[in-house]
């Protein structure tokens, strides 16, 4: 494997001179996800186009989207799916009010074709949708399309959307490609190829496609030199395309994707108050406020404590908090008396871990766990005796009542007793994220422990979240994951310690972390292509 | 028409011909009307799985007696229908109990375990992992190639990451899960009625395939570029073009001249989700698309999930869904079984039995569109309450053309539920000796349903 050593030197760090040593993992193709492949659309192409939401659905691993892309394929009927998205996508583009400023030449005559303006056409727009200049050939191939189509048609334009299917088809586009190449220091190790970096700074920071001048560098090679690198990461953090890389980076570790998928479904009879609409404005309450913070270089760890967020007067309602704006979105403080602060009071987090029909203590604590705090929750053993928490008199009345039967039994105690008294104290939360302080007619005691700290209600809870050790760490492993697109391998766990240690320096700053992470040897070198996947069976 | 004459035709409708592209060639399918399916020969047998989750109650659901004409027990009740086309649905059902996914010390990885066991006869060594290709992947991966689909995937829950066809892993074969996209794709503008008038293929068909062969130019120059296991996404990836090309290849050669065919009415108003009420009309929606695209030889395999493994269905003003009153409900001693969680039990059973009618309901040839089908119902546990992976509830519809024998209970005892998956795969005419894994390998079909 390859060993590389990484050295940090950077503006006003230069008090941290250290040297870690890193094996980095492997590289691998990433498919797009749905929402990279419309962004990536949407910043070539239009942003008027309505691209096609149901194509091949992305796969999550190991928590993440983005580690799943690593994985995934493309099915018979996700490619029929994909090529019906490309035509519908093409005949946008080109239609009679935009083709003009998007192909930026004009035919000859439109009802024949012509060469020179199919041409320039589809090498720069497929530049920027291969992340890379086009082979002479794979042009010529899109260029004769769109000749043969727009002489058989009678159409210039038509002919060109058919030259534009086929790069929007082509797994050049679908997947990004990661290519390893020797390092000229040290032959033996490998490195991505600049015009690979140039993807992975993008996707990473924008989550979109490269721009122009991102691709300008990646194909002159300055982004496996340390100044061409450190130039195109400071001119891509000042950037607002940077919002957008944020907001993806907490949807697809919060999976919020169930929200825009209208997945997170709630009883109409029992939370007249739940619409699709109301809870897509919940997310996004929750996506600015994240945002908001991030950006303006205060502590990750505040996420959870600060009462600062947006609001609408819809979630008003669901808060039942008086919204003075009528339309539209508001910067709003949570008072004292609301007993909210921090990300776990938002709607968008209680409803999402939550039943159709009830709370869930349960799940809400294993959210916590496992993705705020990177600890593994193991999944309940088959075979139990589920009768011990059967409501027989029906006495159990609060959930705490109800899962106190968990804990009180050996086999259930050990998992139980990690998630539940986090999720307890959200209990003052119902399935929906309103606020109530009985159920079932018993009051709702909201008391618990956070591994040694102790607090009353859901904003202590919050509070002594914000100071677990466990916390900063996790988003660092978190944000590595999403940024290589793969689990860290053991060569890399030195390398992840330093980032903790530089992540705790930099006051917790997310900017700061991004910045780290992209100039490090785990996001820059890699032990090779990925050998075939372990399917785990079956010899 | 003589296919000469097609081609002058197709030639014309592009004006000159100045795609470089071949004719789709297909003569292995056409006879002398140039249709896909030669008149005459015997009409296609279909394969599809359905699959309901968290089980049923065993003493309830288990027939007493073995052969044909045993008693419905009180959970098949819902199998007591007449059908429109005559006789009894339960005469159209055979009944598998008794049957076992054995665990060979592997974990038994609640609703994973089971399912897995019986669809793909490996069990799996992490929880919520596909261990090898579901049974439906590979009948299609056999007799998916000469239609305009090689399958179609559904589910009524409205979630369109959850069904349980995989090739693999990593390869998901995402539902259709409203029913007007399932109408769309299949009876959309791309549909040819073959008793509706003459077939004019659509010269943009042929501009398609020009730009999947731009894309398969590519194929080699990518190749070099990536590692072993790109490798094999990318070869899912081109075998995917394939399948896109035989399909426009097939929407050029015209329709099979088929008499029961025609163009699915528009299904009505959708609501999609998991309340009860909606998982049971999106079935009835889908299944009377599907039949009309079987009757069209659209696609020979299909797969159907009712509910997910851990049934999020519930009832309207519920607090509870199906899977937690599995485990939560109070087994009430008086009656023996949760009464709450078994209400769907009745509802998965009565929606079955909706499917099979459905498909029954289609004339084709001296019969129905369920003579030439065999439809495999299934689900991930026996009593969801404990996990059971004994006797898992299984279900075989149709006579596959004459192959099987529905209407008999036959009780497995014991052995493993892949004996049903290997007779499947025998009907569909595969030559499969074994199917499964260490002790889920089966050897023995099960010859009471044969003819």
């Amino acid at each position: 494997m390859a060993a590389a050593l990484l050295l940090f030197s950077f503006a006003g760090c230069s008090s941290s001179n250290s040297t870690v040593e890193v094996d980095a993992g492997p590289v691998a193709l990433r498919r797009l996800t749905a929402e990279q492949f419309a962004r990536s659309i949407h910043d070539v192409l239009g942003e008027h186009i309505t691209v096609p939401s149901r194509i091949d659905p992305d796969d999550r691993r190991s928590g993440l989207l983005a580690v799943g892309a690593s994985f995934s394929s493309v099915t018979p009927s996700g490619f029929e799916k994909y090529e019906a998205a490309a035509a519908a996508v093409a005949e946008q583009a080109l239609d009679a009010s935009h083709r003009d400023e998007l192909v930026q030449c004009l035919p000859a005559t439109v009802t024949a074709s012509d060469e020179s303006c199919a041409r320039t056409f589809i090498e720069r727009v497929g530049r920027r949708l291969f992340r890379r200049s086009l082979t002479a050939e794979e042009t010529d191939a899109r260029v004769d399309i769109a000749n043969h189509a727009a002489n058989t048609l009678r159409d210039f334009y038509a002919g060109l959307e058919l030259g534009l299917m086929s790069l929007l088809v082509s797994p050049e586009f679908l997947f990004r490609v990661e290519a390893a190449e020797p390092q000229p220091s040290d032959p033996s190790t490998m490195r991505l190829s600049s015009i690979s970096m140039a993807s992975r700074l993008s996707y990473l920071l924008w989550d979109s496609t490269p721009d122009d001048e991102l691709l300008d560098a990646g194909e002159n090679g300055d982004l496996v030199t340390e100044t061409g690198l450190a130039t195109q990461i400071e001119r891509m953090i000042a950037s607002p395309k940077l919002e957008t890389g944020i907001r993806a980076l907490f949807s697809d570790l919060y999976d919020f994707k169930q929200f825009d998928d209208g997945l997170v479904r709630k009883d109409s009879a029992l939370f007249p108050v739940y619409t699709q609409t109301m809870v897509e404005e919940a997310k996004e309450q929750t996506l600015r406020t994240i945002v908001a913070h991030l950006t303006s270089e205060k502590d990750y760890r505040d996420l959870f404590t600060t009462p600062e967020t947006f609001m609408t007067r819809r979630l008003g309602l669901v808060y039942r908090l008086p919204v003075p704006t009528a339309s539209g979105w508001e910067p709003y403080t949570f008072p004292e008396e609301s007993r909210r602060a921090g990300l776990l009071s938002h709607v968008s987090f209680n409803s999402l871990h939550s039943h159709p029909g009830r709370s869930s203590a349960t799940l809400r604590g294993k959210f916590v766990r496992e993705v705020l705090l990177c600890q593994d929750i193991p999944t309940p053993p088959a075979n139990i005796d589920f009768s011990i928490v059967e409501d027989t008199m029906g006495e159990l009345r609060t959930a705490r009542d109800r899962l106190e039967e968990h804990v009180s039994n050996q086999a259930c105690a050990g998992c139980h007793s990690l998630t539940d008294p986090i999720g307890l104290a959200l209990e003052s939360f119902d399935a929906v994220g309103m606020f109530r302080d009985e159920e079932n007619g018993a009051q709702i005691d909201t008391s618990g422990e956070l591994d040694g700290i102790s607090y009353d209600d859901a904003v202590g809870m919050g509070q002594a979240l914000r100071d677990n050790p466990a916390l900063g760490p996790c988003l660092v492993r978190s944000l590595f994951r999403y940024a290589v697109g793969r689990d860290p391998e053991a060569g890399e766990e030195a390398l992840l310690e330093y980032l903790d240690e530089r992540f705790a320096f930099a006051s917790y700053r997310v900017t700061e972390l991004m910045r780290e992470v992209a100039l490090s040897d785990g996001f820059r070198t890699t032990s090779g292509p990925r050998e075939a996947e372990q399917n785990g069976d079956e010899s | 028409m003589k296919r000469f004459d097609r081609r002058t035709l197709l030639r014309g409708a592009l004006t000159g011909g100045a795609v470089s592209m071949g004719l789709p060639l297909l003569d292995c399918f056409l006879n002398e009307h140039g249709t896909a399916l030669a008149q005459g020969a015997p009409l296609p047998v279909r394969f599809g799985s359905w699959m309901w989750g968290c089980g049923m109650n065993p003493d309830r659901w288990t027939p007493s007696s073995q052969g044909p004409g045993f008693e419905l027990p009180i959970e098949l009740q819902a199998l007591d229908r007449e059908l429109a086309s005559g006789g009894k649905l339960r005469d159209q059902v055979s009944v598998l109990s008794g049957f076992d996914v054995h665990l060979d010390g592997r974990p038994n990885f609640p609703h994973t375990a089971g399912l897995m066991g019986t669809l793909t006869g490996s069990l799996p060594l992490q929880d919520y992992t596909v261990p090898a290709p579901t049974l439906d992947t590979i009948i299609a991966a056999e007799i998916g190639g000469s239609t305009r689909f090689r399958s179609l995937e559904m589910s009524c829950t409205g979630n369109p990451n959850q069904a349980y066809s995989y090739e693999s892993q990593s390869v998901f074969n995402a539902p259709e899960i409203s029913p007007m996209a399932m109408y769309t794709r299949v009876f959309g503008p791309e549909f040819a009625d073959p008793n509706a008038g003459p077939f004019t293929p659509d010269p943009r068909v042929m501009l398609r395939q020009s730009v999947l062969s731009a894309v398969k130019s590519d194929r080699d120059r990518l190749l070099q570029r990536v590692g072993a296991h790109d490798k094999d996404r990318l070869d899912q990836y081109f075998t995917s073009v394939r399948q896109l090309e035989q399909q426009l290849d097939i929407l050029l050669a015209g329709p099979p001249a088929l008499d029961s065919c025609s163009r699915a009415p528009a299904p009505g108003a959708e609501s999609l989700g998991a309340e009860v009420g909606q998982s049971v009309s999106t079935n009835q929606l889908m299944a009377s698309l599907l039949s009309f695209a079987l009757a069209c030889d659209q696609t020979r395999v299909f797969s159907m999930m009712f509910s997910d493994r851990i049934s999020g269905l519930r009832q309207p003003g519920s607090s509870s869904q199906h899977h937690q009153l599995t485990h939560d409900e109070v087994l009430d001693p008086d009656i023996g079984y949760q009464p709450e969680a078994t209400q769907f039990v009745f509802a998965s059973m009565e929606a079955w039995a909706d499917f099979v009618e459905r498909l029954a309901a289609m004339p084709e040839g001296d019969g129905t569109l369920l003579d030439n089908c065999l439809v495999f119902a299934h689900s991930d546990t026996s009593l969801a309450k404990i996990h059971g992976i004994t006797g898992i509830p299984m279900m075989i519809a149709g006579r596959a053309g004459g192959a099987v024998k529905p209407g008999v209970h036959v009780a497995g005892a014991t052995s493993p539920t892949t004996r049903v998956g290997l007779t499947i795969q025998q009907v569909m005419g595969l030559n499969t000796e074994s199917w499964g894994s260490r002790s889920m390998e089966a050897t023995q079909p099960v010859r009471e349903i044969l003819t």
